[in-house]
C-alpha cells in the first residue's frame, strides 16, 4: 500500500495517509491528480485505474470517494475490501457513518486507521479487536474530560 | 459551492442537540467554526486568506507558554496541513506534545507527528526519547501508542536505540503488544535490513503465537524475504491455510462469512513464493490449493480475490494438470462475469498466464475482441496489455495498430504509462519487416511525443546501431531511417516533438553517410533551422549540434557552420555557446574532426581513463604553484564535522549525541565547493566528446561514438535474442493474416449483428494468430493456419520447465486440450495436418531439446577455485562454442565479453572482477551458446555468486597511526553490537582472530578491551573497524569511504561469527 485518500465529490480532500515516504511536492501532484482521475471516472466503469507503476483502488461512499494506492501485484480486489472494512470500522465507532463525522472528527478517522493499518499493512482484520481498541481509547478521552471537569 | 455539505451543515444544530453521544461532531469547538468558514467561502484566494490567518493565530497560541488547548491546536494545525498549507512551526510542538501531555494529548501528539514529517525528518531524532519512555511505561496504551508511531515512522539510524525494548515486547502478555512490537520490527526490517539480521528466528516464534493477529502479523516479512531462507516452513504455512480454510480461527476473524481472507491470501502469497520453480515443494501444496479453490465458493468481492490469488498461485508454482484446468476454469468465470470489476482481473489472469497457456487467451478470444471495444479504458488497456504478450510475428501489425488506435483516441495521460513499453519490445522482435518498423515507430514517436518514457528513444537507437545479425540488414534499416528523417524534416519539423528531433538528429549525425548522394552539408542545412524553433528545448539544440558536429567535414559544411555561429553566437545559453564553437573549430580543421570523432563502423570500445593521469602534469604544476591540494567531498565534509561536531570520537557508545552531530554536519556540507569541484569533474568528462554527459544522464548511453557503453547495459535476453542467427527479413509480408471467412464457428446469428460479428471473428482471427501454434495446433477459427517460415524466433518465456513436464499443451493438434467443440476440433486436424506435411520446417522439429542439450556447461562454470581469475573452458568436439560472460552487478572488470572456441580445440580465458560498489552477494553471470554440426545453435545460461570476503584480496597492513589517519577519511560509518566468542578464555582476541582467519581481515592492534581491525577491497579502497567490548558484546564501529562497504562487511562479519 502507497497511500490511502479520502476525497469529497467536490474533490475536497477528508482525509490523507502516506505509507511510503513521499515529498510534499509529489504529494500535491498525487493529490490533485487522483482527485482529477476518480472523479472523472463515469458510473459501471471498474474500480482500478494506473498511476504511474502503482494501482489506484478507489471507491464511493455516498458522498465521499475512498482511494488507495497499491503495487501492480497486489490484490485489487482485497484492497476494495479493505476500504470497504475501514467504512466499517468507521461506521461501527460513529453510528451510521457521514461525511459530516469524518470532517469534524478527523483526528479520530485517523486514531481507527491507525489501529486498523500499520505501514501500509492490515495489522487487524477482526472488527472486535480493532473496536475493542478505539474504545479504549475513547474512554480515555471521557476520563480526561470528567477530569477537567 | 459544495451543496451537500451545506444543506447538511444547516441541519447540523438539530442533529447535535439530539445526540449527545462523544463520537459526534463537536462543531461549536473552534475547528468546527474553522470547517464551518472554510466551506462558505467561495473563492480560493478567500481560503487561503482565511487559513493563514487561521495560522498566525495557532502559532500565537502554541508559544505562550502555559496553553490548556494545545490538542485542539494541533488538530486544527492537521486540519490545515491537510488542506495544503504549510504548517511548520507547529511540528516541533507536536513532538512536545507527544512528550508531555496526558495520555490523549499524547496520541494526538503522536498522530500529528506521524502525519508531519517522514522518515528522514531531523526533527523525528526528538521523538526518539519519548518513544523510549513510553515503551517502559507500564500503560499499556502509552505502550500502545509508542509502538504504533514506530510503526510508522521512525529514524533509520536510531533503531539500534530501541531495538532491544522493542524485542522484549514481544513475550507481552498482551496481544495487541505482541502484534504491534511484530509490525514494528517488520518495519525495521524493510528501511535497514542489516541492522535486524538476528530478528528472524523471533518472526518464528511471532509464527507460533497462539493469537492469529500476531500470527499473521508475522507474516509480512516472508514476502520481503529470499525464499530460499524458509523452505523449512512450508508445512507450517500449509497447516495454517488449511486450518484457516477449515474455519478453526475464532469467528472474530471472520469477514462477511470468510474466514480471515487477508490472512488466507497472504499465506496463498506465501505459497507462490516458495513453490515457484521447486517441484517438491510445490506438491506439498496442491491439496490445501485445491480445497481453498472449493471452499471459496461465496458470490462475494472477497471470495474471488481469494480466488484469484489461488489462481496466481497455481501458475506460478510448479504446474499440476488437474489444478491447472481448474484455476483456468475459474479464470474463465472471471472473464465472462458481467461485473466489470471482475472482468478486469479476468484479463490481468490472463495477461499472468498466457505465457504458459496461450490457448486459454484462445478459448476467450471472442470476450477479448469484445473487451477491445469496451467503453471503459481502462479495460481496454488492459486487453492491449493482454495483446502485447501474445504478440508474435503474425499478429504484430494488428495488434499494433489497434495500440496507436488506442494512443490517437485516449487524450489523457495513460498514454505515457507502461504501454509504450512493451512496444519497441516487441516490434523489434516480431517486426515483419524494416521499413514497417521504422514507420511505425515514426508513428509512435510523433504520437506519444515527449511523454514518452526515455528508455523507448534510448533502445531505438541501440538497435539501430547494434543492429541485428546481418550487416547487410542493419544497413538498409539505418538507410531506411535517415530517408524517412529526411523527408521529415523537409515537410514541416517545427511539428516535431522533441524526443523525436533529437533521434532524428542521432541518426542523421550517425548514419546519414550510409545513403549515397546525400551530402553532409544537405544534412546540415536541414538541421539547422531547427536550431531557430521556438519550442526547441536547450537539450534538443546540443543534440542537433552534436550531429552537426560530426558531419561537419569539407567546405560547404564550414560556411554552414559560419553561418550558424554568426546568427547563434550571441546565445545566452553557455553550453549552446559550446558547441557551436566546437562545431565551427571542427568544421574547418579536418584532421583534428577525424582524430576526436572517428569514422568508424566498428563499435570500438573506448578506454576511459577513470583515473585522470593525463592531468597529473597540471596537477603537478598547479601544486608547485601554490593552489591547495585537492580533497575529495567527503574529506571536505568530514573536516568540516570535525569543526562544528561536538564529538566524532570513535570511543564511546553515546549515540544519540554523535548521530545527531553528523547529521548537522550534513546539512552544512561546503555547497560551494562541492560545486567548484563538480565542475572540475563534469569538465573533464566534457574535453573529448563535446560534454553530453553534462546534462543527458539518461541519454548519454547511446550518446555518439559511445556505443560500447549502450553495449554495457545489454540486458541477457537481448544478448540472447541477438545469437539468434534468424534474419529480420525473412519475416515478409506474405506472413499477413489469411482473412478467409470462418467456417468452423458455431454458426453465427443471423440478421444485421452478422456483419459485426464477421468483422470481429476477422479481427480475431488476425490477433490470434501463431497463438498456440507451438506444434501446429492452429487457434480454431482462423480456418487455415499460415505456414511459418521463421523457426524459432518467438520467444518462448518460462515455457521450458513449466509446458515441457504439463503434458497436452498443444504440441499436437489432436491431443490440444479441447474444451473447443468437437467440430472445431475436427477442423484443426484437418487443416493442421497439410501444414505438418508441408515442406517448411515446424516449429517444433526445431525447438530445442532439453534431452539431448550438450553437457551442461553450467557445471563447469560453478567450479573455479580463485574467485580472482574466472577461468572457463569447455571441449565440443565438432560444434562451434560462443561463451559470452556478461558480469552483472559486479562492474569495473570486462563488462561483457564475448570469445569464440573452434571444435576440437581447447580454450581458457581469464579475466579479473573488480567491484567499483560492493554489495553482499554478487553474481556473475553469462551464456554459452553452442552450435552443433546440424547447425543448430543453443545456448544455456550459467552463473556464480560472488560474495564480498571473495573481493577483500589480502589483509591491509597499516600501523596504529596510518589508522588513526585512515580513519578520519573516511566518511561512511556503520555502529552495531556482534555477537562475542564468549565461551573462549580471551573472548575479544578469539573473535577477532575468527574474523581474521574467515574474512581476511588484519588485526592491527588489540589495546586492552578494544581492538582495531582493517581490510581493503582488492584494487579498492580500504574498511577500517574499530572494536570494544560492551556488556557481553561486541561495539563494533565500521568506516569506510565506500558508502556500502561496511554494511555488507557488518553483514558478512555476523555470518562468520553466526557460524561455529
Amino acid at each position: 500500500m502507497h497511500f490511502l485518500l479520502l476525497f469529497s465529490r467536490q474533490g475536497r480532500l477528508r482525509l490523507q495517509k502516506w505509507f511510503t515516504p513521499t515529498p510534499e511536492r509529489e504529494k500535491k501532484k498525487i493529490i490533485r491528480d487522483m482527485t482529477a482521475m476518480v472523479l472523472a471516472r463515469k458510473p459501471k466503469t471498474c474500480n482500478f485505474l494506473h498511476w504511474m507503476d502503482l494501482k489506484v483502488v478507489y471507491k464511493r461512499y455516498a458522498s465521499l470517494f475512498f482511494c488507495l494506492a497499491i503495487d501492480d501485484q497486489e490484490n485489487e480486489l482485497l484492497a476494495l475490501e479493505i476500504l470497504h472494512r475501514y467504512v466499517e470500522l468507521l461506521d461501527k465507532y460513529f453510528g451510521n457513518v457521514c461525511e459530516l463525522d469524518i470532517i469534524f472528527n478527523f483526528e479520530k478517522a485517523y486514531f481507527i486507521l491507525d489501529e486498523f493499518l500499520i505501514g501500509g499493512e492490515v495489522q487487524e482484520t477482526s472488527k472486535q479487536t480493532v473496536a475493542r481498541c478505539i474504545e479504549r481509547l475513547s474512554s480515555l478521552r471521557n476520563s480526561c474530560r470528567r477530569l477537567r471537569l | 459551492m459544495s451543496d451537500v455539505v451545506e444543506r447538511t451543515l444547516t441541519a447540523l444544530p438539530s442533529l447535535l442537540s439530539s445526540d449527545p453521544s462523544p463520537g459526534r461532531p463537536s462543531s461549536t469547538s473552534k475547528l468546527g467554526t474553522l470547517i464551518r468558514g472554510i466551506t462558505e467561502l467561495t473563492s480560493k484566494h478567500d481560503e487561503e486568506k482565511l487559513i493563514q490567518r487561521e495560522l498566525v493565530s495557532i502559532k500565537e497560541q502554541v508559544s505562550s507558554p502555559n496553553t490548556t488547548m494545545m490538542k485542539e491546536l494541533m488538530v486544527r494545525a492537521v486540519y490545515c496541513e491537510m488542506l495544503g498549507y504549510e504548517a511548520s512551526f507547529s511540528y516541533i510542538h507536536a513532538i512536545k506534545l507527544a512528550q508531555q501531555g496526558t495520555a490523549l494529548d499524547k496520541r494526538v501528539g503522536y498522530l500529528a507527528v506521524s502525519l508531519f514529517l517522514n522518515e528522514s525528518h531531523e526533527l523525528l531524532l526528538l521523538l526518539v526519547n519519548t518513544v523510549l519512555k513510553d515503551l517502559q511505561s507500564t500503560n499499556l496504551i502509552e505502550v500502545c501508542m509508542a509502538l504504533t508511531v514506530v510503526g510508522q515512522v521512525f529514524p533509520k539510524d536510531m533503531i539500534p536505540a530501541i531495538l532491544p525494548m522493542v524485542e522484549e515486547k514481544l513475550n507481552h502478555p498482551k496481544e495487541i503488544i505482541r502484534r504491534k512490537a511484530v509490525l514494528a520490527l517488520y518495519k525495521f526490517y524493510l528501511i535497514a535490513p542489516n541492522q535486524v539480521q538476528h530478528i528472524h528466528s523471533k518472526f518464528r516464534k511471532a509464527l507460533c503465537d497462539k493469537d492469529p493477529g500476531v500470527m499473521s502479523a508475522s507474516l509480512h516479512i516472508y514476502l520481503e524475504m529470499k525464499p530460499e531462507s524458509y523452505k523449512d516452513l512450508v508445512v507450517s504455512f500449509v497447516t495454517i491455510l488449511k486450518q484457516v480454510v477449515g474455519g478453526k480461527l475464532p469467528i472474530d476473524f471472520n469477514y462477511h462469512s470468510v474466514p480471515a481472507p487477508w490472512l488466507q491470501i497472504q499465506l496463498l502469497r506465501i505459497l507462490s513464493l516458495l513453490g515457484k520453480n521447486d517441484r517438491s515443494t510445490s506438491e506439498m501444496m496442491y491439496e490445501v490449493l485445491d480445497e481453498s479453490l472449493r471452499r471459496a465458493e461465496m458470490n462475494h468481492n472477497i471470495t474471488y480475490a481469494i480466488l484469484f490469488e489461488c489462481v496466481k498461485t497455481i501458475y506460478t508454482i510448479h504446474p499440476k494438470a488437474e489444478l491447472l484446468e481448474k484455476a483456468a476454469k475459474c479464470i474463465g468465470n472471471f472473464v465472462l462475469s458481467p461485473k466489470i470489476n471482475l472482468k478486469y482481473l479476468g484479463l490481468k489472469a490472463l495477461t499472468y498466464v498466457v505465457q504458459q497457456d496461450a490457448n486459454l487467451a484462445l478459448q476467450h478470444q471472442m470476450t477479448i475482441i469484445e473487451c477491445l471495444d469496451h467503453a471503459d479504458l481502462i479495460i481496454k488497456r488492459e486487453t492491449l496489455e493482454l495483446l502485447f504478450r501474445i504478440t508474435n510475428g503474425q499478429n504484430v501489425k494488428v495488434i499494433v495498430e489497434k495500440l496507436l488506435e488506442f494512443l490517437r483516441h485516449s487524450k489523457d495521460d495513460y498514454r505515457n504509462i507502461s504501454k509504450g513499453v512493451y512496444l519497441p519490445i516487441n516490434e523489434c522482435t516480431y517486426a515483419p519487416d524494416n521499413s514497417w518498423f521504422i514507420r511505425t515507430m515514426n508513428t509512435v514517436f510523433l504520437l506519444v511525443g515527449d511523454q514518452m518514457q526515455p528508455d523507448i528513444p534510448n533502445s531505438f537507437l541501440r538497435l539501430l546501431s547494434e543492429g541485428f545479425e546481418s550487416a547487410e540488414e542493419d544497413q538498409q534499416l539505418r538507410l531506411l531511417a535517415v530517408d524517412s528523417y529526411v523527408s521529415l524534416l523537409q515537410e514541416q519539423p517545427a511539428r516535431l516533438p522533441q524526443r523525436f528531433l533529437q533521434v532524428i538528429s542521432w541518426v542523421l549525425g550517425e548514419y546519414s553517410s550510409v545513403k549515397e548522394g546525400l551530402e553532409p552539408a544537405t544534412v546540415l542545412r536541414l538541421l539547422a533551422p531547427l536550431l531557430d524553433l521556438r519550442h526547441c528545448s536547450s537539450e534538443t539544440k546540443s543534440w542537433v549540434l552534436a550531429a552537426m558536429t560530426k558531419l561537419s567535414a569539407g567546405p560547404a559544411c564550414l560556411s554552414v557552420a559560419q553561418e550558424l555561429a554568426e546568427r547563434h553566437g550571441g546565445s545566452l545559453d553557455t553550453t549552446l555557446r559550446q558547441r557551436l564553437h566546437e562545431l565551427q573549430h571542427l568544421a574547418s580543421d579536418g584532421e583534428l574532426l577525424r582524430r576526436v570523432l572517428p569514422c568508424s563502423d566498428g563499435l570500438e570500445p573506448l578506454e576511459v581513463d577513470s583515473t585522470l593521469s593525463f592531468l597529473d602534469g597540471f596537477v603537478s604544476e598547479a601544486l608547485a604553484a601554490g593552489a591547495a591540494p585537492y580533497k575529495p567531498p567527503h574529506q571536505r565534509q568530514e573536516e568540516l564535522a570535525q569543526e562544528k561536531a561536538l564529538s566524532v570520537e570513535p570511543y564511546g557508545l553515546s549515540l544519540p549525541l554523535s548521530l545527531s552531530s553528523s547529521s548537522i554536519a550534513g546539512r552544512l556540507s561546503p555547497t560551494v565547493l562541492s560545486m567548484s569541484s563538480g565542475l572540475s569533474g563534469n569538465s573533464t568528462e566534457l574535453s573529448p566528446k563535446g560534454g553530453s554527459a553534462l546534462r543527458l544522464e539518461g541519454v548519454t548511453r547511446v550518446w555518439g561514438k559511445e556505443g560500447y557503453l549502450a553495449k554495457a547495459a545489454l540486458k541477457p535476453e537481448e544478448a540472447a535474442k541477438t545469437e539468434v542467427p534468424c534474419p529480420l527479413s525473412v519475416l515478409q509480408e506474405g506472413g499477413s493474416a489469411p482473412r478467409t471467412p470462418v467456417v468452423s464457428l458455431p454458426a453465427p446469428a443471423p440478421g444485421p449483428s452478422l456483419q459485426a460479428e464477421r468483422e470481429k471473428q476477422q479481427l480475431a482471427s488476425c490477433l490470434f494468430m501463431g497463438l498456440g501454434s507451438q506444434g501446429a495446433a492452429g487457434p480454431c477459427l482462423m480456418g487455415k493456419a499460415e505456414p511459418t517460415r521463421h523457426g524459432f524466433r518467438k520467444k518462448v518465456k518460462g515455457q521450458g520447465s513449466s509446458s515441457g513436464a504439463r503434458g497436452p499443451s498443444g504440441d499436437s493438434a489432436s491431443s490440444s486440450p479441447s474444451p473447443l467443440s468437437a467440430q472445431s476440433a475436427m477442423d484443426n486436424l484437418l487443416c493442421s495436418s497439410p501444414l505438418d506435411s508441408g515442406s517448411t520446417p515446424s516449429p517444433a522439429d526445431s525447438a530445442p531439446s532439453p534431452a539431448d542439450s550438450a553437457p551442461s556447461p553450467a557445471d563447469s562454470a560453478t567450479s573455479p577455485a580463485d574467485p580472482d581469475a574466472e577461468a572457463s573452458s569447455w571441449l565440443f568436439s565438432h560444434w562451434v562454442l560462443v561463451v559470452g560472460v556478461q558480469v552483472s552487478r559486479v562492474r569495473g572488470g570486462p563488462e561483457e565479453e564475448e570469445e569464440h572456441v573452434e571444435g576440437h580445440s581447447v580454450a581458457v580465458y581469464q579475466y579479473s572482477l573488480v567491484p567499483t560498489r560492493p554489495s553482499v552477494h554478487m553474481e556473475l553471470a553469462g551464456r554459452a551458446s553452442y552450435q552443433r554440426p546440424d547447425g543448430e545453435p543453443q545456448s544455456t545460461p550459467f552463473s556464480y555468486g560472488l560474495s564480498l570476503p571473495d573481493f577483500i584480496s589480502r589483509p591491509l597492513s597499516v600501523s596504529t597511526e596510518e589508522y588513526g589517519r585512515l580513519w578520519l577519511a573516511s566518511s561512511n560509518d556503520i555502529k552495531q553490537n556482534l555477537a562475542l566468542l564468549s565461551q573462549e578464555p580471551d573472548p575479544l582476541r578469539a573473535t577477532l582472530h575468527r574474523l581474521r582467519d574467515r574474512l581476511q581481515l588484519n588485526v592491527v592492534d588489540i589495546i586492552a578491551s578494544e581492538g582495531i581491525v582493517a581490510c581493503q577491497l582488492l584494487q579498492g579502497p580500504p574498511c577500517l573497524m574499530h572494536c570494544r567490548l560492551n556488556a557481553g558484546c561486541l561495539a563494533v564501529w565500521l568506516r569506510s569511504s565506500l558508502p556500502e562497504l561496511p554494511d555488507c562487511l557488518l553483514y558478512h562479519c555476523q555470518r562468520a561469527l553466526a557460524q561455529h
